[in-house]
This record gives structure tokens, sequence and C-alpha cells, in this order.
């Protein structure tokens, strides 16, 4: 098993739901503050975005973070340079599209990762058929890869997927890209389905902006993945103490949801 | 004897051609493209349905398209050269051959609307087209770029009942269109079909659109044996995502014609591309060192794309067919001179095959050789973009 799922699931045991949030790479200079502030303030996991030109699963918030983080010169590189000033930290997972890893190349960008402490990674267009070279680039380097499910997987793929996802299984919880829609939607449907074939720690994304969406996906699920809500507040300008008052809002709302159900 | 084909055959099980092609998209997409790749190949096997799909171009799309000798200009230039006139089909380019085969396959799903790309707006007005005539419903995805170039073309489309979104993210052009025609077909992939518009995307994208396509390289074949002229020494194509030359290539694939596609300078996947994964597909790209995608510039929205479909890249690899830039400064002269000598307007996507005719003759194709030109579409559509460069340019 792989660090990042030990240390996820001994969370769920110690009877916690898990709070992911989604940071742009690159967004701002300070971007790493916000990364940090999120920390502090209770995120148990962080996805770091790396930009991408074309971001297919992406809505308008985290499109524009991403072009304004190519604006600014990020790369692979600068990404994991600037994540050496994290002074805190819990599992960092890369969140991009295959092309970034692809042109760099599996092996080093896999290494490079791995090098610059981050656990895991979640590409969203690498579907389990054509992950394999991807996959075995991340176990070389002890790198967990997470997969999405979603309301229209078939219960055969929910199968393989949960089988093969490492450290959490991705439940979307919408047919729709980030940031477009909010509401649990059909995300307790989801879990379920993963919950049926497998015991891996299951979390609802896509489409949580709100505390009280994230306290209902939070009570049929083991954690909430949030991402467009922050990202926004940061190209509104709301710094560190933007992001802290927002994750403290999810923190809170989360671990109201788990004391009312236990 | 007779040879057996080998190729331009069906992608693997995988949706490879060689190297290229496969099927990167969202989790949320996958079971769509499995369905899709189910109902063609169910479709494509059912002679009932291939029978309508004839039928269909026949009556309501004027095929078969015929074949022109260009006399004036094959004197000109010192080649035998004809073209293949897609500019005839109805909506006046290739593109409704995709189309149709693209609703019908709607229909038979049991879904009622399509969503589609466009550049230049040739794919979107056929679309729009095909839709209407089926009574589905149809959004076209268009750069906001790309709407005020082919500003005409928008109407068309709302003529035809479609409704046209402006895409205004990234460049404003082709590949934004794609980006934002796949995040909405995530929200609505239960009743809705992506009617792509050239051979790209997932499997089975690129090869459904090229057996759709493949009817102009068939009847071309064909022809040219009526003509008495047979198998033709370089068979000639525009490449944008490729689907008109991945269409009349498909009936030269197994002869000894030479397949040459001719792409943007400004957006030359093949020459100036390197491997990546871009909707849904792995092939050759223009990017950056670190794997961002740039943006595609030429003087035909149709060919301002910054990929290349996936069996074009393996085509190009295996050295079957070869690819080579033709520049928008060439491309005005070549318009001119196909209007002139033959009374032919091309459209600009289709003037770059015919410039790099005009530059090649006596050079890569050898005097007196035969050549076939995919006259890919009409240039209806551009006379008032050619009129204001002309005017620049005097
Ligand atoms: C007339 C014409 N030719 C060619 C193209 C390029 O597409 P493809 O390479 O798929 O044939 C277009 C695209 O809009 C077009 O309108």
């Amino acid at each position: 098993m792989k660090v990042v799922e030990r240390d996820l699931r001994a969370i769920r045991d110690a009877g916690r739901k898990v709070l992911v949030g989604y940071f742009m790479g690159g967004v701002t200079p300070d971007w790493t503050d916000h990364v940090e502030a999120a920390i502090l303030a209770g995120v148990d996991a962080v996805e770091i975005g790396i930009p991408f030109s074309d971001p297919m699963m992406d809505g308008i918030v985290i499109q524009q973070a991403a072009l304004r983080a190519l604006d600014r010169g990020t790369t692979v590189d600068s990404v994991c340079a600037d994540l050496e000033r994290l002074r805190h930290t819990v599992p960092l997972l890369a969140m991009t599209y295959y092309n970034v890893f692809h042109h760099y190349g599996l092996e080093r960008s896999a290494g490079l990762l791995a090098t610059s402490g981050l656990s895991g990674t979640i590409v969203p267009d690498l579907p389990l058929e054509e992950a394999t070279p991807w996959r075995t680039a991340c176990d070389e380097h002890g790198l967990a890869t997470v997969f999405l499910v979603a309301p229209s997987t078939t219960p055969e793929r929910v199968r393989r997927l949960a089988e093969a996802t490492e450290g959490f299984a991705y439940a979307t919880a919408r047919m729709a890209v980030t940031g477009r829609s909010s509401g649990t939607g059909d995300g307790e449907r989801v879990v379920a389905s993963i919950r049926l074939v497998s015991s891996v720690p299951t979390y609802i994304g896509i489409g949580i902006t709100t505390g009280e969406q994230a306290q209902a996906a939070a009570t049929v699920s083991d954690g909430v993945i949030v991402g467009s809500a922050l990202v926004q507040v940061i190209l509104d300008g709301g710094g560190p103490r933007g992001i802290e008052d927002l994750v403290r809002t999810f923190r809170t709302a989360i671990d109201r949801g788990t004391e009312s159900v236990a | 004897m007779t040879d057996p084909a080998t190729f331009m055959t069906a992608p693997d099980g995988e949706g490879r051609f060689g190297n290229f092609g496969g099927r990167f998209v969202p989790e949320a997409l996958m079971p769509a493209c499995v369905e899709l790749e189910e109902a063609f190949r169910s479709a494509w096997s059912d002679p009932t349905f291939v029978d309508e799909y004839h039928r269909v171009l026949r009556e309501f799309a004027g095929r078969p398209t015929p074949i022109t000798p260009l006399e004036r200009l094959s004197d000109k230039l010192g080649v035998q050269l004809f073209a293949k006139r897609e500019d005839l089909a109805h909506t006046g380019s290739h593109k409704i051959n995709n189309v149709i085969g693209q609703t019908l396959l709607t229909r038979r799903m049991g879904k009622h609307r399509v969503i589609a790309e466009t550049g230049a707006g040739q794919h979107g007005v056929a679309t729009a087209t095909a839709a209407a005539r089926l009574g589905l419903t149809c959004t076209v995805y268009m750069g906001e770029v790309d709407t005020v170039r082919q500003a005409l073309n928008v109407f068309r489309m709302e003529l035809l009942g479609a409704t046209v979104v402006p895409v205004t993210s990234g460049s404003k052009t082709l590949k934004d269109a794609v980006n934002e025609a796949m995040r909405e077909w995530v929200t609505c992939v239960d009743d809705t079909h992506y009617c792509i518009g050239s051979v790209m995307g997932p499997h089975p994208f690129p090869w459904m659109v090229r057996e759709f396509q493949s009817i102009i390289g068939h009847e071309a074949a064909h022809q040219m044996d009526e003509l008495g002229v047979g198998t033709p020494a370089a068979v000639v194509a525009c490449v944008g995502g490729g689907s008109n030359a991945a269409g009349i290539f498909a009936g030269f694939a197994n002869t000894r014609a030479r397949l040459i596609g001719v792409e943007a300078a400004g957006g030359a996947a093949v020459v100036g591309g390197s491997p990546g994964v871009l909707h849904g597909m792995r092939s050759l790209l223009i990017q950056d060192e670190f794997g961002q995608i740039k943006e595609a510039h030429s003087i035909s929205a149709g060919l301002d794309y910054p990929g290349i479909g996936p069996e074009h890249a393996h085509l190009a690899e295996i050295g079957r067919a070869e690819y080579f830039p033709i520049g928008d400064e060439d491309v005005l002269d070549a318009l001119a001179l196909l209007s002139e000598t033959e009374g032919i307007i091309p459209a600009l996507e289709s003037a770059h095959a015919v410039a790099w005719i005009a530059r090649e003759a006596g050079h890569l194709l050898p005097t007196g050789s035969t050549v076939l030109l995919n006259l890919s579409g009409r240039g209806d559509k551009d006379v008032a973009q050619v009129r204001a460069m002309m005017t620049e340019q005097s």
C-alpha cells in the first residue's frame, strides 16, 4: 500500500471526514501561501493543479486560473520548485492533463513529482484503458494514481476503477465539468456503487461550492473535494486570509455533519 | 492478382492506428464512446443503414460528385490534372458526407440532439443542414474569432434552425470550439450525439468519420477508371483535421498513387508537430517545450487546427502518405489561378492543395504525370475575406 493510501485510510479509521482542496500551481506569485493557509485551516490533502492550455474537464474558473498561470510562465518544473516553500504539509496530489506528462516524459515526470514531495496524481483525461504506461511510471516512484468514477460509469467499469484507484476513489457528483453547476447531484449513488465493490476511501467532487453541499456530500461519503470555489477566491484577490476563511467554513460544515450522524 | 488491403484498414481494438489514436477522454465520456463504437459497428454492417446513407447522399446531397478534367490549368502546369468536385456537394463541401452518416446514426441510437464544433463554419452548416432534415435539435460551438471571419455561415446555421454558441475561451478558434463542445457533451451525453467534424477525437470518431468520407475516394477511383485514366500518380488534398484527405486517400491507399496532404504552414502538425494527447487522441500536435498546445494561424479558418487526425500521423510515420506545408501568401494566388483558368472558385482550404500542385508541377509532380486534386469545397464563403485581402495587397 502506498504512503498516501495508508494516510488517507488512517483518517477514515479515526472517524474523520477528509477535506481535499484544489489549487492551481503558479496562478499568483504567492500561490503556495494559499496552499499553506488551507492546510492550517484544516484540509487533509491538496490537489496541485499544473496548468494546461486546453483543460477539457474544467469550467470557466479553473480555465481562467490555468491561463493566468500559463501567462506567468508556469511549468511542471516551476510548480515543483515552488512546492519547496511549503513549511507544513499534507498528502499532495498533482492534477493535470495527460499531455503535460506525456510531453515531459512519463518516467521523468513521475520522478520529479516524487522528489518534490507529491504522493499521487489525478489525470482526468487518462482513462483506465490508456493508463498503463503512466501507472507503471508512478509505481516506480511510489506515486498513487487516482481514478474518477462518474455517474455514467457502468457497474462493470466501477469494479475495475475501484480496484485500480490508489489512495481514494474520486466520485464525480455530476455529469459536468468543474465549477459549472453545483450540488451533490448523483454523488451518493456513485459512492454507493463504489462501496458495493470496494473498501477504498471515496470522496465526492465536482460541484461542491458551499458548506451545506459539502456537509451533505460528507455524510454519504468519506470526504469531499473542493476546487473552483477556492480558486475563485484567489482569482478575486481574496488572498490567504480568504482561503483560510472558506476552508474553515467547509471544515466546520463537514465536521458538523459527522457529529450529527454519529 | 488483387493485393490484400493493407493500408487504411480498421484501427485495432483500442482504436489505434499504429502508435496514434486511442481514447483519452474523461471517465464521464467513456461509456458514450463505447456505446458509439458499438452503434457504429452495428450500423455500418447493416445493409439497411448503409443503403439509406447512400440513398440520402444521392437524393439530398447530390452525389456522386463529378470529376472534372482541368484542361487549361493542366496545359499551364504541364501535368494532367483532375478535380474531384466536393465543392458541388450540398452545402458546398465534403463535410456533408460525414454529417449525413452521423445524423442517421444519431437517430438510430435514439438521440434527439446533436452538437458540433466548427471552424470555417462549413461543418457547422452541414451539421445544421443534416439535423434539420431529420428534425434533430442542433447546437454549434464556434470560436468567437471565426464567428466574425465567417459571419455569413453563422447566419446560415441560424436559418437552418441551429443555435450558434460563440466560444470565448483560449484562442477563440477551432481548438477551443472542440474543447467547449466536449465540455458540453459531458452534460448531455444521454440524449445528445457529438457530431465531430473531422477524422479526430477519441475512438471511434477518427475511424467512423473516415468511413463516412471514404465515399469520396471510392467514387473517384471508379470515375478515374471510367475516364480511362486509371490510378493517378498523385492524389492531393488539403488537411485541417484531415477528413477530406482521408476520404479521398481511402480510395487509393492500396494503389501506387502518392498520397499528399497539404497543411497550412501555420498549423502544420506533421512537419512542425510532435506526438501528444489532445481532444481524446494521441496524434501529432503543435506544442511548446512543456506540452502546451500552440495556436494555429492560417488564412483559412478550416485549417486553423494545431493537430491532425491520428490516422494521418500514422500514414506519415510509415511513409504511406506525405505532408507538406503551404504558406498563406501562396493561397490567394492559387485561388485566383483556379478561378481564372477553370471557372471554379475554391474554398481557401482547398486552395492550399491547388497552391501545392502549382508549386510542385514539374518538380515533385513530374511533367506529364496525372494528378487528382480533392477540391474539398467552394469559395463562396470566403469571397468577402478574399476581396478584403486582395484590396489590401494592391
Ligand atoms: C472546404 C474545406 N476543406 C477542408 C477543410 C478542412 O477539414 P478536413 O481536413 O477535415 O477536411 C474544411 C474545414 O472546415 C473545409 O471547409
